[in-house]
This record gives C-alpha cells, structure tokens and sequence, in this order.
C-alpha cells in the first residue's frame, strides 16, 4: 500500500542524500541513451570505440564531453546504469510485498479507464508518444525530475529550478485538459 | 564497491518510488491535474529533507562537497522541461518512474520505455542541429547555485552563502511540503490504494 506522505518524503529524502553522501546525485534519464548507445553498438560495431585517450563515437552526441556517454556505452556495468537496474528490483519487491497491482491496472492504470474507458491500445499509444515526448525533453533538458528536479533543487542549482518552471508549466494545464474525470 | 552501492542506493530509490506511489500514473495525473497534492508533498519534503541533510553535513564536514553535480543552465533546459512536463502528463510517467513501473508489471510502461528509447534516440540524431541554434549555450553562469557553496567547484549566482542558503530554502520546502493542501480543487476522492 502506498505511504502517507510525511513518511514517504522523509524516505524519499534520505535516498536522494545518501546518493549524494556516498556516490553522486541520483538521475535516471541518460540511461536510455546508454541503452541506445549499447543496442545501437550491436547492429553497428563502428558506433562506439576505444581510442588511446579514451572512449569516441561517431555519433556527436554520444562523444561529447571527450566521449564520457561512449564510455559508458562500452562498460555497461558502471553506477549509473547498474543503479537503474536496482531501481527496477526495488520497485518489483516493493509491489511483490504489497501484493501486486492487479491484473486490471496492469493493463491499463484506473485514471485512463475513468477517462476513455477499457481501450487498452489507446493506453499503450498515449504511453508510446508520452515515452518519446518525454526522453526528448529530458535529453533537451540534461535531465529529468531525479536529475534536475530533486537531485538539482536540493542542491541548489540554478538548472533545477528552470527545469521544474518548465515542467510544471506544461504538465498542469495538459493535465487538466486531458483528464477532465477521475 | 561503487556497483555495491548504485545496488542499494538504487534498490531503495525504485522501493521508495512505489511506496509513494509514485509507479502509479493515476497518482501522478492527479497530481498534475491538482486533484490530489499528497505525492506532490511527498517530493516537496524528500527535496527540502535532502537539501538540510547535505548542506548541514557539509557545514559539519561530514559530507564531501565534491559530491555535489550541478548541471549547466541553458534556454533548452526550460524547453526541455516543458516537453518533458507535456508527456509527463499526457501518460503519468516520468523517465525514473516509467521504468520503475514496468518493473511492477504496468504493460503501458512497457510502451512508455519503448517510446523513450525512441525518444532519445531521436535527440542523439538531431543534437548537432539542436545545438546549432544556440539552445545549448549556458546562460547566466551556466553550473551555478542560488548561492556560493564554499568549496564547491560552482560559482554563485549571488553572494550569499551556499549552504545556509541550501538549508534556509530546505527549510522553506519542509513547509510548503505542509503548507500545500492535499486536495486544492475539493473533489479529493483518495488516491486509490493498491
């Protein structure tokens, strides 16, 4: 079951200061260009490699920074990614624990049942094009709300706050619109 | 032992993120749609909690200031936020949440994944012309923080210092965290719980 949200933000908080007191920040979104990067690498070979001075690509964008994203394409078992790959098994005990969803929201979650009914493929459309709309921002952005939302506010960082400005002020009224039930 | 800890650091974070819900796009659209506020209190908390534990480790030395990675300003950074906030809303999942969702055995996120592996694939193809516009150039200092961090690697943006600046605006989240109402449009119906 789901948390009151006292106890859930004090948690939430320590996880976001434990990254930052062990590791580094916690972010989540550069991880699906790494796994591009890794699938990409696979049915072209040239994509990613090795150079004496490190990592390059022959994709700008996996090179920039002297190739710090080819790098990670080419050792798919740094923190970053391993991290996502925790998140998930976190998430699947913690829903294991309460036992589950059900079958109905596995399908489709209950605010797009109230709103269009049981149309299961619309669900899966609006989630494709959400997907897509969404990782372009992030990358547009250089985050997403791990990265610059919580990770940047809690810092203080300047990048964060014009991050979440720009959210909020797409996510609200598109919302409000869409999902006038529920 | 950096593998060990993205294990339990990230373990946490996905266990968290479905305890609060936050795997649960009707959670999140009731959320942005203003129906029910308790996960948006919820993350005001986690990041004002966040900020006072860092920067009074940090006054305290207790916290590596070096840890800090702040990310660069640009006009694409709100542009981004603004696409990122559409789809957000449009399908209830955010990239950390979508994937931890698929985890709980939603097939939507499934699609949402798909779609963002798409989604980023896109902006590494257009990435040159999106920089060739100019987007991408830092503004206003570019890494910097509200206030100057001593130690850090980050200009300011003022003079004032960092980390009582962090642990002022912490505070000033903890409150709003309360202060924000659970339900402002009053037709709370409780976020359904699984």
């Amino acid at each position: 079951m789901t948390v009151n949200w006292k106890l859930g933000g004090v948690a939430l908080g320590l996880v976001f200061f434990l990254a930052v007191l062990l590791v580094k920040p916690i972010g989540v979104s550069t991880q699906f260009v790494i796994l591009d990067g890794i699938i990409a690498d696979v049915l072209n070979p040239d994509l990613v490699s090795k150079t004496e001075e490190g990592y390059s690509s022959t994709n700008a964008y996996l090179d920039k920074s002297n190739g710090k994203y080819a790098k990670s394409v080419m050792n798919p078992l740094n923190y970053s990614f391993v991290f996502v790959l925790a998140m998930m098994a976190g998430a699947f005990l913690s829903a294991m624990l309460r036992g589950g969803n059900g079958a109905d929201e596995n399908k489709l979650p209950a605010i797009h049942y109230d709103n269009f009914g049981d149309t299961p493929l619309k669900r899966y459309a609006i989630a494709f094009i959400g997907g897509f709309i969404v990782l372009y921002g992030a990358r547009l952005a250089g985050g997403c709300t791990s990265g610059h939302m919580m990770s940047g506010m809690m810092q203080t960082s300047l990048s964060g706050y014009i991050f979440a400005a720009g959210a909020f002020a797409a996510a609200v009224p598109v919302a409000m619109m869409i999902y006038k039930k529920g | 032992m950096q593998i060990v800890l993205a294990l339990i650091i990230g373990a946490a974070f996905g266990f968290v993120l479905d305890r609060i819900g936050a795997t649960n796009p009707t959670v999140l659209i009731r959320m942005l749609s203003l129906r029910s506020l308790g996960l948006m209190k919820a993350i005001l908390l986690a990041i004002g909690v966040g900020s006072i534990l860092m920067f009074v480790g940090q006054i305290a030395g207790l916290v590596d200031v070096g840890h800090m990675s702040v990310k660069t300003a640009y006009v694409g950074v709100f542009v981004g936020g603004l696409l990122l906030g559409a789809g957000w809303a449009l399908s209830g999942f955010c990239p950390g949440t979508g994937v931890a969702a698929a985890a709980t055995g939603r097939k939507d996120a499934l699609f949402f994944i798909l779609g963002g592996l798409l989604g980023a694939a896109a902006y590494m193809i257009t990435y040159p012309s999106v920089k060739a516009t100019g987007m991408l150039d830092a503004i206003a200092g570019g890494k910097v923080t509200l206030g100057t961090v001593p130690g850090a690697k980050y200009d300011g943006l003022m003079a004032l210092p960092g980390d009582v600046l962090g642990i002022v605006l912490g505070v000033i989240f903890v409150a709003v965290a309360f202060a924000v109402p659970d339900a402002p449009r009053g037709d709370a119906v409780p976020t359904p719980a699984e």
